[in-house]
């Protein structure tokens, strides 16, 4: 019978998966799409307590939308960052990008 | 085992391969298309957990828009050799490896270990009624507030993509 | 007039230094008024000089005005600033003011010319003013800030030729040997506040007695002596005199002939009290003085340089003074450095206008027939020297007497069989010198032609003095010298006939030998510098005492300091690079964690956030969940 841990332990593989990715690649856009993987981890959390623990009520799908907003906000900015830099650097290697030195 | 269960896990399975994929994959258009598959079935996981709504928004939203936006990025910044447009190094994978295996290990364990009582099964008779309410209700202030991040955000995209070219003129 | 005189002393020592401050602020672009400035502050400081001691001298009794205002005063330390006036005082006035105004008078003439004409008189000015003030010091912490000052204003004027090297050389080595010396000085002055409470002469006459004999005493004598013993370039630190001689002519006579170096032997005299307490140091003073007086004169006999030989017959005679000092006859000493004052820079001021005439030529062999052409320096010349050499009945011949017949009759035998040799050698070195710069043969080619009026004039007047100033302390005086100089009762002994002729005879012998020898030629110098090379070597480079010096500067100074910098290099500064390169390492660990990488960053937050988790997990702190 598949139950409430059963969704937080997939949430909880593909939060894993993403912060590996962001710890491992070096290529800015792969890390940009590892933390959307770690996004709808989240999302999956919010979506599972809303069915398993809240009685009445769509509060946790509610806030599922503003994450996606604020994923979607994020991925075009962050977008836009890399190409910035992108045109600077002529690279999206991370082992590049050194800005926040100093 | 019944048919939902079945569904679960396969689901389940091809969501964390998709995701695995995305993470391993050299090549950086390959991840995008993991991605794209990772998003789907996430999305089919929200249906099941009776959140139609917020499926056909991940479809919508992640699966179309964003990845598409991803790609086009990849598009306009990918290098000479596509194959190795996503490397990694063997310390970075290392740390990687350890790092995200201790922190599922732990809230794995914290998941599995802890005592879930007063679990129900709340089933909604008209979720997206329901959404439309508490965002033009309770949430009115938080909901133009996340409009207004996206319009800002937006215009920075644009802003902070072409300011270079901006200053030359 | 006496008393206002007296009472305004203090003027004495401070016109000099107004003119100083007048020439340095204002008159340095005008150089003749800034000398007439100079010479005018020395001329109202003589005249004022004058009055008083000529006050003194007709008031036929001791005086003895102090005046004192408070200088620092808090617990446990006070000293004060003031002025003391007693017949020693008065004469030292005189004898400094008269000099300074006559060589400053000549300076008209020599310096004449000279690119750094102002800045001679502003520094002559200070000399002249320092040199007051330290003689009318009423205690020892205002006689050793003027006697500093002394050093500087000496510094300056040796120096005053800075363009050449051996100027610089030797204004440093005058500079850094008087500060051996001194410190020897402040020592002692420091012992004496430490000790007695105070630094006036008059309080600590009257305590110093209960010392009397004590080793503490002879320590605080021994230190108080080696003051004297740098300024008045006594053997061990008599180096600096010799090479002094770099400065102008007219600065030699003034400061290393007449006063300065008379401020050692003036500091002896008016510390009498405290050395006479202790035999010991008196002993030490009298063979300092009498060892230096034959040492620097058998030197003077090799010497070429007509600057050099004086300036040896300089030192020889202030160990004279100084052996007078020990052996107890303080008014002879204070008698002779009045009369050598006068003398001394008389023969200076005639050998600077020999130089003048010759254009910068200083050795005597180049010269010679000089009395033809100079007649007036010629005359005067032999006056000083005959003067110098004790004939009667010039100035040298009473005070030379007067020490003697003080080692002779105090029982000092040694010491008297000393100095009338040293009488012989002083006679034959300064009629070697006569014979050979003016009445020999012209070697050198130069026409000599007698200086200007400006530099005849004094050397008139000192000529003069030398002459007469001996009577005022000769038996025929009823030696008022003696009574007025002493503050402490004068030491009286009956005039000894066979001291005076067996010490004129000498000198008479000496300046025979030197006829002989350098006139007449009837003993050849050659032959006797052949037979005794190896003593005529040893005194030509004096003894290799400079030498010893630089031997020894070597061995210890730098020996110490390659351990010093030995120890800098490898403790102090591997200590303090070991501190440093800590902290380097430090920062390049930490700056690892700061490298820029986001990845890296994000690698810190979810290793807090594993820590966390594993805390809460298994660390007890479960309840949070």
């Amino acid at each position: 019978m598949i139950s409430f841990e059963h969704y937080l332990l997939l949430s909880t593989i593909i939060f894993g998966i993403g912060l590996y990715g962001i710890l491992a690649r070096k290529n800015a856009v792969a890390v940009l799409m590892s933390l959307e993987l770690m996004l709808n981890a989240v999302n999956i959390n919010f979506i599972a307590i809303n069915k398993f623990v809240i009685t009445g009520g769509v509060t946790g799908q509610l806030f599922a939308i503003f994450v996606i907003v604020v994923a979607a906000a994020e991925v075009a900015v962050g977008l836009a960052l890399i190409i910035s830099i992108f045109r600077q650097k002529k690279s999206v290697n991370l082992n590049d990008f050194n800005l926040l030195k100093w | 085992m019944s048919i939902i269960d079945l569904v679960f896990l396969v689901t389940a399975g091809v969501t964390i391969f998709a995701s695995l994929g995305v993470v391993i994959s050299k090549n950086i258009v390959h991840s995008a298309l993991y991605l794209v598959l990772s998003f789907l079935g996430v999305a089919t996981i929200y249906f099941q957990l009776s959140a139609a709504f917020l499926g056909l928004v991940q479809i919508m939203i992640y699966a179309g828009a964003i990845s598409v936006l991803i790609i086009f990025a990849i598009m306009l910044v990918i290098g000479e050799d596509v194959n190795q447009s996503n490397p990694s190094t063997k310390k970075g994978t290392l740390i990687g490896v350890i790092a995200a295996g201790l922190f599922t290990f732990l809230v794995s364990i914290s998941v599995v270990s802890s005592n879930w009582t007063n679990l129900v099964n709340n089933v909604l008779e008209n979720p997206v009624g329901d959404l439309a309410q508490m965002l033009m209700g309770d949430y009115v202030i938080a909901f133009e507030v996340a409009a207004i991040l996206l319009l800002v955000a937006i215009v920075g995209a644009i802003m902070i993509a072409k300011g270079a070219e901006q200053e030359n003129d | 007039m006496f008393v206002w005189s007296i009472q305004h002393a203090w003027l004495i020592a401070l016109l000099p230094f107004v003119a100083f401050a007048l020439i340095g602020l204002f008159s340095h672009k005008w150089p003749k008024i800034s000398a007439y400035l100079s010479i005018a502050a020395i001329f109202v400081s003589f005249l004022m000089a004058t009055i008083i001691a000529g006050g003194t001298f007709l008031a036929g009794e001791a005086i003895n005005y102090e005046v004192a205002v408070k200088w620092i005063n808090m617990p446990g330390l006070q000293v004060d600033m003031g002025i003391l006036i007693d017949g020693l005082t008065a004469v030292m006035l005189v004898v400094v003011t008269l000099v300074a105004l006559l060589v400053q008078i000549y300076s008209l003439g020599y310096m004449d010319k000279d690119p750094g004409f102002a800045s001679y008189y502003a520094y002559q000015s200070i000399f002249a003013g320092s040199m007051l003030g330290l003689v009318l010091a009423n205690n020892f912490g205002q006689i050793f800030v003027f006697w500093e000052l002394v050093g500087l204003a000496s510094y300056l004027l040796i120096g005053f030729w800075f363009g050449r090297n051996s100027a610089r050389e030797a204004a440093k080595k005058a500079f850094i040997t008087n500060r051996v010396g001194d410190f020897g000085f402040l020592l002692g002055i420091l012992f004496l506040q430490i000790i007695f409470g105070t630094l006036n002469f008059t309080g600590l006459a009257g305590e110093i007695s209960s010392y009397a004999n004590t080793g503490l005493l002879i320590v605080i004598s021994l230190l108080l002596l080696a003051g004297p013993i740098g300024k008045s370039a006594q053997f061990p630190l008599h180096v600096w005199l010799p090479d002094a001689m770099e400065g102008p002519t007219p600065v030699s006579a003034l400061i290393h002939a007449a006063t300065m170096v008379a401020a050692g032997v003036y500091l002896i005299a008016r510390a009498l009290f405290i050395f006479s307490a202790t035999p010991e140091a008196m002993i030490v003073i009298a063979l300092v003085g009498g060892f230096t007086a034959l040492f620097a004169a058998t030197i003077a006999i090799v010497q070429n340089d007509i600057k050099r030989i004086l300036a040896y017959s300089t030192l020889s005679q202030l160990g004279y003074m100084v052996m007078a000092m020990g052996i107890g006859a303080m008014t002879a000493g204070i008698f002779h450095l009045m009369t050598h004052a006068f003398f001394k820079a008389l023969l200076f001021l005639g050998a600077g206008a020999v130089i003048y005439a010759l254009q910068d030529e200083q050795d005597i062999w180049k010269m010679g027939n000089l009395n033809k052409s100079m007649p007036i320096t010629t005359w005067t010349f032999v006056i000083g020297a005959l003067a110098l050499s004790g004939i009667p009945p010039l100035s040298g011949f009473w005070s030379k007497d007067e020490i003697l017949l003080g080692a002779f009759a105090g029982g000092y035998t040694g010491l008297y069989i000393l100095g009338t040799l040293v009488a012989f050698i002083t006679a034959f070195y300064m009629f070697r010198l006569i014979f050979v710069a003016f009445f020999g043969k012209n070697q050198g080619g130069v026409k000599a032609v007698e200086p200007p009026k400006t530099m005849t004039l004094p050397l008139i007047i000192l000529a003069f003095m030398a002459i007469v100033a001996g009577f005022v302390g000769s038996p025929l005086a009823n030696y008022r010298f003696a009574d007025l100089v002493t503050y402490a009762g004068a030491v009286h002994y009956d005039p000894s006939l066979l001291v005076m002729v067996v010490s004129s005879l000498v000198a008479i012998a000496g300046i025979c030998l030197a006829w002989l020898i350098y006139q007449k030629q009837a003993i050849s110098a050659e032959e006797i510098k052949g037979k005794f090379s190896g003593l005529y070597k040893l005194l030509y480079n004096k003894y290799y005492i400079d030498e010893l010096y630089h031997w020894l500067i070597k061995v210890f100074v730098d020996g110490t300091a390659k351990v010093l910098f030995w120890i800098d290099i490898y403790i102090v500064n591997g200590f303090i690079n070991g501190l440093a390169s800590l902290a380097g390492s430090m920062g390049r660990l930490l700056s690892y964690t700061g490298n820029g990488q986001v990845q890296t960053y994000a690698l810190y937050m979810f290793a807090g956030i594993i820590i966390i988790l594993a805390a809460i997990l298994f660390g007890g702190l479960a309840i949070l969940l």
